[in-house]
Formats: C-alpha cells, structure tokens, sequence
C-alpha cells in the first residue's frame, strides 16, 4: 500500500495562484498538464533533453520536465498561456506565425518560452550565438530557420519584455 | 478556376495562434472526467515466450484499478485480416497481447491502468514477468544470405516490385569503358515526432467511443478499432485535430490505441495512454538496408549498364517493403538493367515508412554512384546528369505529366555559384577546414488518393468544408482554405475547413505527399458541384435575371454570383440562402485521379540539390555551410507551407547525411539509444543557410489544380549532396550512413 502524504504547495502560474495537494513525485510538467489542466507545456521526453516542457520559472527558462512541482512550492511561473496579453499576441507569438516558425507545433511553446529567457538572459548577441543558445530546443519538423528568424527579429526590436 | 486570388499566395499558417499560445490540443490533452492513465509495459527479451506475469505486487498498490496481460485479455477479433489497417504490408499483423510469445525487444506485453500516471508507472517497477528466452537475429549485415522475395500483398500495387531486367547488364558492365560501383549500408532510423504516441479515449456508453489519436489517418484508426472490437463503424469516432509530427510513423495505428481502447472498453471508463520517448523506439522505423550498385558509361559520358541490388529489412511476421531500386532508370536511360529487392527477416518489430521512404535511401547510393563516374569520365558531375537527361520516363518510355528537373539543375547551380567550383578534391581550403561542394538529383512520386469532401454554403453565406484529413504540420488547413476559398469566390475569413475527424467524409492517411492533391482535388470537385446547384436554385427564384443566362457565363466572386462581365447582374450569397428559405445547401462529391488518363503517363516530382560543407582537417567533424534545394513539384499553393516542407525536409536529408541512427547491441536486440540524448538530430547550431528554389511547372495532366507534393521531395537529393561533397573536400568515398567525423579520421 501507498503511504506517501501529499505536499500541500502553491504556485502562481500566469499571474494566478493556484494551491495543490500534491505527492513529491509528481514533476512540474505533469501539474501543470494533468492537475492544472495547462496543457499548452509539452512533454517531448521527459528526460530533459528536447526542451518542449520549457517555461519561465521565477524570471529564468527552465526544464519542467526536470523539476519536481513541490521543489517550485512558492514560484512564480510563466507558460506559453500567460505569453500573451488577452487576445494581443506577444511580439515574438507574432514573430513565430510570420516566419512559419512551426509546423506541427508541438515544440513552439517550448521554442517560444526558451526564447524570452534567452533573450533576458541578455548573452546572445549574434545569430550564431543565438542559435547556439537555442540548441536545447529541438524541433524535428525542421522549422529551425523560421524559428531564428523570428528571435533576430524580435531581438533586433528590442520589445521582448 | 477562373480567379487565383489566394492560390499561390504565402498566406501564414491559419491555426497559428493556437499553435503559439498553447491552445492547439493534442491526443493527451484532452480532460475527460474520471480519466484512468495506462502506463505500457514492454518486453525486455528480444525473442522468445512469457512462462510467467505477477501481477500481485501491483494490485495492492492503491490506484491500481487493473492489470491487462496475454492472461487476461478478453477474446477479440479471430481473423488477421481484422487487423489490418490500410498500411499494413503482406504478412500477419501484429495483435497486441494476443499471446505470450515475444516477437521483438520492446514489443508491448501489459498496460497498468491507475488514478494517475505518476502511480501507474510506478507499478510496472513491481511487475514481474519470468521469460524463456531464444536466440534471435537482428543485425542486417549478418543476415543477408536469408534474403528472399517479398511477399505479395493488399499494399503490392502500390509498391510494385522491381522492373524487369533489360539488355544483357553483366555483358554491358564488363564492355564498359568507364565504370563505378559500390556498396553502401543504411543505418537504421525512428520518426521521433516531438509529440509522444498518445490516445485519449472517452467512453460513451452502450460501445460508444470517442477517441482523440495520434495518427495520420483517423478513418484508418476507425475502421481498426472497429473491426478489432466488434463495434459499429459509426460508434467510433476518432479525432486528430492537431498532431505533433509524424512523418510516416502514423501511418498505421500504434500499440497506445489498441491497450487504450482496450482498457476503455474493459473497464468502462475513460482513458489515455502515453508513451515515453524511449517508447517511440518500439514500433515501426526505418529500416536497415543495404545496397550494391554497379554503373557503366560510355567514352561520350552515356550510361550504358545500370545495376542496383538491395536487401531490407523486415520483421518475422510482416513483410514491409520500400520502393528502393527503380529510382535511377526513372531519370537515366540505360539499354541494359538490373534491379533487385530482397527482404531478410529479422526479430525486429515491422519497419513502416518514414518521410521519403526508399527513395531517399535509394537516391543516395544513385547520386553517388552518379558522382563517382562524372569522375572516372572527367565530366563535371552537373554536365554528367544533364548528358543522361530524359524528357520521358526510361523505365516506361511513357512521357512525365510535367518535369522541369532542367530548370532546377539551372536555377540551383546559377544561385549556388556551381560553375566556380573546382573540380579537384580536397583542392579549396578555408583556414583550417576543407571545404566540399556536391550536389546531386531528387526525385519522389506524385501520388493522388481518392478523397471526399462535403461543402456547405451556410446561413450566414460562408462555405464549410469537411474532409477527414488530419494535418501533421504540413498546412493542410491553410492550403485547403486557399484552394476552396478561391473556387467559391470568398476570403479566406469566410471559408471554414474542417478535418481531423473519421466522422468526415472520407481522406486516406496523410502520407507519401499526396494530401494536397487528393483532398485538395476533392474540394474542387465538390465546390463546382455546389455552384452547379446554387446555379439551378437561383434560376428558380421567381424573376431571377440569371433565368436566361447560360452556365458557363454565371461565375462566383466576393460572396456573390455574378453574370461575367455584367456587374449590374448579381445575386448574394445570403439572398440564395433567403430564396432558400434560410436552409443550408450542400454537396458531397467524390475526387480522384484520372487513371486513364493518367495511365498513359509516367508521374513525378524532381529536385536538384547543392551542398557546401567544411571538414576540420584534424578533427574530420563535418559542418554544411550552405544548401540550396530547387524543386519542380507542380503548382506550389503556397509558397511559405511549401517552402517550410522543403526546408524541413532538407534537414531530413542532412540528418540522415550526418546525425541520425539508432544503434542496435547484436547481443542483446535491442536499441541501445533510444532517447533523444543519444539519438541525435539537428539542433539550431547545426542549421545552415538554406535556400529552396521552386521551378515554374505547368501540369494539365496530373489533376485539375496541378499539384503533385511537396513534403518528400526535398529530402530525396540531399544526403548523396552531402556524400559528395565530403568526396570532394577529402578525395574519401564514405558510402555507409551516417557519415560521422570518425569515419574521416
């Protein structure tokens, strides 16, 4: 039989605070698909290693996928649903749908979440410096052009806050 | 269609907003209440039979709610056949825990079904399987003396065997003055759509589902379903609005919907199942193949002899085949031929097709082979293909319905500078890099399916249109609402298409680059048919001035109907739907190729592709530089879908070139890379600049809009591009794929 007790934390996801009882088991990926029903955090693998499940966590890019939700207890997040302003898409949303930055999509969250840490990260300067900063985020449709395309741009305006 | 406004427009992709704000819903995502998680279990022998499944320690666990193993699955459909999905090659499907035999490693062997997914796959740590293990085979290369025929099949027709032979090859080859040949061994390769093989299905009652999938056919997955579990067609409906890639691997339905299903209908409940990445490993991929090829020219730099041998692999109890040898004689004529293609089957599971299947690996040891006797004639390898041009088929001696592989070769060299090019290897330096230059051909099928599609002028004077394709990232959506929108006469804001839904009438999967065509065509045939009954009902209103008009002059333009040019002589389309007393009219009509006119042609698509790549003298690692791609594939509907369909395609080819493979341990069976950590495909950093070229081609044969497919073609030319010019920067032939640097050293 189970006897693990369940964690009681909070989360403030997209600018709403959400409480979960929750088992330390659980990653932040699956509380944010399967418990908060923010679905738009994919999961590639679950290993890290394609960098689908990224989201803004207290000001940096991170892994969801590679974090325990209890770990997060008291976070502040930011998913690709909080990207956009109501129905006013980001800049870099925007960016994404010009330069057919997708094809299946699946990836653009994490692309698009990636992105807006990197740039405030601030160490890119370059294209190459970006793509190489990128890297982390894979996207097997081959839409990679399109999808640095659509940071230089953005980067180029200065409008990524 | 008498006004092009929107087709061949590069209008950006029309669910692009939900695909940036994570609105766009996958087969995990959708809530159903009270939803049960599966968690699959695979074997972890490669060969053999299960004596024994505990399942105690699981049960005991708290959320556990079942436990399906060969022991306890409920009897199904008896006969194979039943089984068989559209895709399924000659041979005897697999059926998923239909008994304790293991046919390969990984192959699925229970499904956990729990509360929550964090429980379910905790528990598949306490079940316990006792197996008796046999000896098994599964490295190509070791096993090629059991090559045989392929099996015939349902499927055959559309992957014929080899042509026959031609002339007298062996005398040829040996007569001739300038030859190459040459082995060359493919690595296997997984699909590895980002998005995880999932199905969520919802379970209404009274043998009733509704089923969210990850596939590329939701009729295909319908009629599956229903045949395996006994239920009426129309009480299964499944849905794929979205899906994360596939690229071939969705062509047949995976293991996740069956034990999905299932559970569902065992436990009366809703379920999903996800796979896990290392998941994606244990069905279909691309398979190993390994090929021999032998060309002979003559001293004016014709081919005279062409022989290309191949042996795949399939599994033991399927017989999946490419179309792998043909390729070659389809561009170049030759008097004397030989083509062959065996299958040797290994304890693998069933190869399916992944994007360009055949045809990138067959045109890699072509073009290369290509490459090599440009050299042995001293011709430059662009002048060597141009010397060997065929206006028709050689194979058929039937005429193409277009190729304009001419002008890609023009347009490709002007743009990548290939008349610079030194044609001594190893000859350009940069610092300390080598640097390459290769190019080479492409080519890859037009097919068209029969598709239906329905069309419906609404009370509000929009069009609808409904067709059971999916879209998996291709554009099918927004090429769709061009090609209707521009038929009827309306923006793109006043046409709606509706898809990814077995309810709809009837598309095949979406595979071998044929959708736009086939549904694409469908839409034509149906819009055409509801301006013929909108003609009819408006000559009936009482008074209408288009009573006396003959057909041919009444035309569809900005929501109305015109006599042409007559401006003043016009109805609009919410009038026709008041005349109609407010009731919506429709049409359902099925599209599909002329096959006999068509049979009198051969059909292609045609690419040439130009590659430049840098070699560390030291190190061997292989960067490409630059790649221009010209394609002749028709009429392009829009410019920016198709162009990202090449440019993706191109980094297909790349990967193929110099990234991918799953690597197998001979001793174990099993693929020992199976995440994405270790399979490695191209990241940003690897990208580089890529230009893709699309070549003016008319063709009034193949279908009415002209369209032939775009989403393999721009593989097909680029991993012999690559291979060549690792030649020319090195002066090294590297024939087996993938080239990595160790290789160079």
């Amino acid at each position: 039989m189970r006897s693990s007790p369940l964690w009681s934390i909070m989360l403030t996801v997209n600018r709403k605070d959400y409480e979960l009882e929750i088992l330390p088991w659980v990653s932040l990926l699956d509380a944010l698909r399967d418990r908060l029903k923010l679905t738009g955090t994919k999961k590639g693998c679950d290993h890290g290693q394609c960098g689908a499940c990224t989201v803004i966590c207290d000001g940096q890019r991170i892994l969801s996928c590679l974090s325990l939700a209890v770990m997060k207890n008291g976070s502040e997040i930011t998913t690709i649903e909080g990207v956009a302003n109501g129905s006013e898409l980001h800049p870099l949303q925007k960016a994404f749908i010009e330069h057919d930055a997708f094809q299946c999509g699946y990836c653009t969250p994490g692309q698009i979440c990636s992105a807006l840490g990197m740039l405030t990260e601030g160490k890119a300067q370059t294209r190459e410096e970006v793509k190489e900063l990128m890297s982390g985020n894979l996207c097997r449709c081959g839409a990679n052009a399109g999808i640095i395309d659509a940071i230089m741009e953005v980067k180029k305006g200065g409008d990524h806050e | 269609m008498e006004n092009k406004l929107l087709v061949g427009k590069p209008v950006s992709r029309l669910e692009g907003f939900e695909k940036v704000t994570g609105n766009a819903k996958y087969a995990a995502e959708y809530a159903a209440p009270d939803l049960l998680y599966g968690y699959v279990v695979n074997s972890t022998i490669t060969k053999g039979k299960i004596l024994s499944v505990d399942v105690s320690a699981v049960l005991e666990l708290a959320g556990v709610v079942k436990v399906f193993t060969h022991e306890n699955r409920p009897g199904l459909a008896w006969f194979d056949l039943q089984y068989a999905d559209m895709d399924a090659p000659p041979g005897t499907v697999f059926k998923p825990l239909s008994d304790n035999k293991i046919r390969y490693n990984g192959q699925p062997i229970a499904l956990i079904v729990a509360e929550d997914f964090e429980t379910a796959r905790y528990a598949s740590t306490l079940l316990k399987f006792v197996f008796e293990e046999e000896p098994f085979d599964t490295l190509l290369t070791q096993n090629l003396e059991k090559a045989r025929n392929p099996k015939k099949g349902m499927s055959t027709p559309l992957k014929p065997p080899p042509p026959k032979p031609k002339g007298d090859f062996e005398k040829a080859y040996k007569n001739a003055p300038f030859q190459a040949s040459g082995d060359f061994l493919h690595a296997t390769e997984h699909h590895n759509p980002m998005e995880l093989y999932a199905t969520t299905t919802v379970y209404e009652g009274e043998g009733k589902l509704t089923i969210y999938d990850k596939t590329q056919g939701t009729i295909n997955n319908q009629l599956y379903v229903a045949n395996v579990f006994g239920l009426k067609y129309k009480n299964v409906r499944v849905l794929a609005p979205y899906v994360g890639g596939a690229f071939g691997s969705g062509l047949r339905p995976q293991y996740q919907l069956f034990l999905c299903v299932l559970a569902a209908l065992e436990l009366k409940r809703n379920v999903r199942v996800v796979l896990e990445r290392k998941q994606m490993f244990s069905f279909g991929h691309r398979p190993q193949v390994v090929q021999s090829l032998r060309f002979g020219a003559n001293t004016e730099g014709k081919i005279t002899a062409m022989n290309h041998s191949a042996v795949g692999e399939t599994s033991k109890y399927e017989d999946y085949n490419e179309i792998l040898v043909p390729w070659s004689h389809k561009l170049y004529p030759a008097a004397n031929t030989l083509f062959e293609y065996k299958l040797a089957p290994l304890d693998l599971a069933t190869p399916i097709d992944m994007r360009a299947p055949g045809g990138v690996s067959g045109m890699h040891a072509i073009e290369c082979i290509m490459d090599e006797l440009a050299y042995k004639l001293n011709i430059d390898p662009l002048e060597f293909r141009l010397r060997n041009y065929s206006d028709i088929d050689p194979s058929t001696q039937k005429p193409f319905t277009s190729k304009e592989l001419r002008q890609c070769y023009e347009k490709g060299a002007e743009k990548f500078g290939w008349n610079l090019r030194n044609p001594k290897p190893a000859s350009t330096i940069r610092g300390n890099k080598l640097v390459g230059w290769g190019m080479a051909t492409g080519i890859w099928d037009a097919y068209q399916f029969p598709a239906r599609a329905e069309a419906i002028l609404t009370k509000e004077g929009k069009l609808e249109i409904h067709n059971a394709t999916t879209d998996i990232g291709t554009g099918t959506l927004t090429v769709m609402t061009q090609i209707a929108a521009d038929e009827m006469g309306l923006s793109l804001d006043e046409v709606s298409f509706y898809y990814g839904d077995s309810k709809k009438p009837f598309s095949m999967f979406q595979g071998g680059s044929a959708i736009t065509a086939s549904t694409g065509a469908a839409i034509v045939v149906a819009v055409k048919e509801l301006k013929k009954k909108i003609i009819k009902k408006i000559k009936d209103i009482p008074d209408s001035p288009f009573k006396e008009i003959p057909e041919e002059e009444i035309v569809f333009r900005n929501g109305m109907v015109h006599q042409i040019n007559q401006p003043n002589v016009f109805i609009s389309f919410n009038e026709i739907i008041r005349a109609n007393k407010n009731k919506v009219i429709k049409v359902t009509k099925l599209g599909g190729p002329d096959l006999i006119k068509i049979r009198k042609f051969s059909k292609a698509t045609h690419s040439a592709s130009f590659v430049e790549l840098e070699i560390d003298k030291d190190l061997g690692t292989i960067s490409v530089t630059r790649a221009i791609t010209a394609v002749a594939a028709g009429k392009i509907i829009n410019p920016k879908t198709a162009k990202s369909q090449i440019l993706g395609s191109m980094i297909w080819g790349i990967s193929k070139a110099l990234h991918e493979e799953t690597l197998l341990d001979q001793h174990l069976g099993k693929y020992m890379n199976a995440n994405l950590g270790e399979y490695h495909i191209p990241v940003h950093a690897d990208i580089p600049q890529m230009e893709v070229i699309f070549a003016e081609e008319r063709d009034s044969v193949i279908n009415e809009l002209g369209i032939k497919g775009v989403g393999e073609i721009g593989m097909t030319a680029i991993p012999a591009a690559v291979a060549n010019a690792i030649f020319h920067a090195t002066g090294k032939r590297i024939n087996d794929l993938p080239i990595h640097f160790e290789k160079l050293l």
